[in-house]
């Protein structure tokens, strides 16, 4: 088999474990709830008693779910494996270490895009309008493959305990949130709140939702878009070397 | 767990007969200074039910971890069908039971089997009939849309013996598989592993039960503190191993055991009354020497009954041996 059919080959075997994942992790009342619940109830204290106009508003919200729910279950499916020696299994089977990180990132994207609905059908109900929803949808895919394959960097650590990996991706995750021109557009910051936002790819999104939305924009979907598939790479090629040194200490 | 490259069970390209199914050499592996496997080595031939037997903690299970991909060996070298062990190659033409039922619980037994197939790229059409057939034939298929987390012990055995072998390996890798099991579980599989090795499957079977091995098994291997001490057939071991047979003679009428130990070739003389047991090296030897005795002294025998050493027997003495040695 050449290279090519084997990432094929592999690939389609990840579209079954990320079946597997929906199934099991993702497809749970108390899961979609805590998906749309968690980021509508910690935006809403932020923005309760602010005048903010829609296309402000619905952005953030929006970046906020994306984020949460593609960084909810992904990090904890490894621990829950290893505990249940379910992993114990899938390493059994003619399937490579990037091949279950795959199937898990993409159950991952698809729940973190069903899951934006939500807020992109509450912006429309409140009166927002989607200026661009092309780059809007391209902006959400990105960033769903984007968040994903930042949660498999939080699984890396060989713990079987699920509410170790959960501390540890709450450690990153909230105060990303903060940072990244979710409460408050970019262009609005000050400078060196600007120079911390860059850093992080949810401000990236945030500004793709933005500027589709009509709303203000510090970057460019031009920027935004590919800074957010290079970061994608950059963050998927850290979380298979990383699995793949930690994943035998799972077994 | 990824070497090699990937492979399709219909696109492997190389003849599966006239070879080891699964040749093993110098096969090492530490868990921090303790030397788990040390060297080990054996064949298994193809379409053969090899048994691996050993005390807990020789070495067994991780020989299997080793063999199946699961985790790595320090040293030596181990093939399964021709590839190397843990290779994406090696897993496709392989099934594996191990000791704790991991079926997802989350699933049906159905979707479990489903789910299997679709990693080892069954067709659906075909996986469908496969999970029909083997769950016809553990008694579950009834059960099928049930999740798995309702299921006993038992049949998450068998449930996982199914996940095995939907993908018709060609090498079945079982780690204790009837342990903790109820008889009717345990016939069942065992029944199982018969069908199988008369298919022509090639079995490594970790046990350790020891009339199971003897039972089932072609070959057996014995492992203790990480190497291995004997590779046989259980009746050569057996044989081989237990230097002493035990003659069990009865009586018409009492006889001292005094009078017994006397005789050539015997080397302990046991009971009281009617009935002896007498231990030896040559049970023919000394069968005759109990016929000439019995006939000198008008004494008529009752019973007679020669013991060869069990395969219990031979691994406790070659088990105790090692450790001994060590």
């Amino acid at each position: 088999m050449t290279n090519r059919s084997v990432v094929l080959d592999q690939t389609r075997r990840s579209l079954a474990i990320a079946k597997k994942d929906l199934r099991v992790y993702y497809v749970k009342g108390p899961v979609v709830i805590f998906g749309v619940l968690m980021p509508t109830f910690l935006f809403l204290a932020f923005f309760i008693g602010r005048q903010m106009p829609l296309n402000s508003l619905i952005p953030g919200l929006l970046g906020m779910a994306v984020f949460f729910t593609a960084t909810a279950v992904s990090p904890v499916i490894a621990p829950w494996e290893t505990q249940a020696r379910t992993l114990e299994r899938l390493a059994s089977c003619p399937v490579a270490v990037w091949t279950i990180l795959l199937g898990d990132m993409l159950a991952s994207v698809v729940f973190g895009i069903v899951i934006s609905f939500v807020p992109i059908l509450v912006g429309l109900i409140t009166g927002a309008s989607i200026h661009h929803p092309f780059i809007l949808a391209a902006g959400v895919v990105l960033a769903a493959f984007c968040f994903s394959s930042l949660a498999l960097i939080f699984s890396f650590p060989p713990a079987s305990s699920p509410a170790t990996i959960m501390m540890l991706s709450s450690l990153i995750k909230f105060p990303l949130v903060f940072v990244s021109g979710v409460f408050m557009p970019v262009a609005e910051l000050p400078a060196w709140a600007k120079g911390i936002a860059s850093f992080s790819p949810l401000t990236y999104f945030t500004e793709v939702a933005r500027y589709c939305m009509g709303g203000i924009s510090y970057y460019p979907p031009s920027l935004s878009l590919p800074l957010l598939l290079m970061v994608t790479i950059v963050f998927w090629g850290i979380a298979v070397s990383l699995h793949k040194r930690t994943l035998p200490r799972r077994l | 767990m990824e070497k090699g490259v990937a492979l399709s069970p219909i696109s492997t390209g190389r003849t599966l007969e006239n070879r080891s199914a699964i040749t093993v050499e110098g096969l090492t592996k530490y868990y921090g200074n303790l030397l788990a496997v040390d060297h080990v080595g054996f064949n298994v031939n193809n379409g053969e039910l090899f048994g691996f037997l050993g005390p807990n903690g020789a070495g067994k299970t991780t020989t299997v971890r080793i063999l199946t991909g699961i985790i790595h060996a320090e040293g030596g070298t181990g093939l399964v069908m021709g590839y190397p062990a843990g290779s994406l190659p090696a897993k496709q033409l392989s099934g594996v039971v191990p000791e704790q039922a991991n079926a997802y619980v989350d699933l049906s037994a159905w979707d479990n089997l489903i789910l299997m197939a679709e990693l080892y790229r069954v067709r659906l059409s075909e996986a469908r009939f496969r999970a029909e057939a083997l769950l016809q034939k553990v008694g579950l298929y009834e059960k099928k849309d049930n999740l798995v987390k309702t299921f006993s012990l038992g049949m998450r055995k068998r449930l996982i013996i199914c996940l095995a072998l939907v993908s018709e390996p060609h090498v079945l890798f079982l780690d204790e598989p009837t342990s903790g099991l109820d008889v009717q579980s345990t016939r069942l599989i065992r029944e199982m592993l018969r069908k199988l090795r008369k298919e022509g499957k090639t079995i490594f079977l970790t046990t350790h039960n020891m009339d199971e091995a003897s039972e089932l098994c072609d070959r057996v291997a014995i492992i203790n503190h990480g190497k291995l001490v004997a590779i046989d057939t259980p009746e050569r071991l057996r044989i081989g191993a237990g230097r002493f047979h035990v003659v069990e003679i009865g009586f018409e009428r009492p006889v001292a055991p005094e009078i017994l130990s006397q005789l050539q070739n015997v080397d302990k003389v046991e009971g009281t009354g009617n009935k002896i047991r007498i231990y030896t090296e040559n049970p023919c030897g000394l069968v005759a020497s109990v016929v000439d005795f019995t006939r000198s002294h008008s004494l008529t025998m009752v019973n007679l009954n020669i013991q060869t050493p069990s395969l219990e027997e031979a691994f406790v003495r070659l088990t105790q041996e090692v450790s001994h040695d060590k």
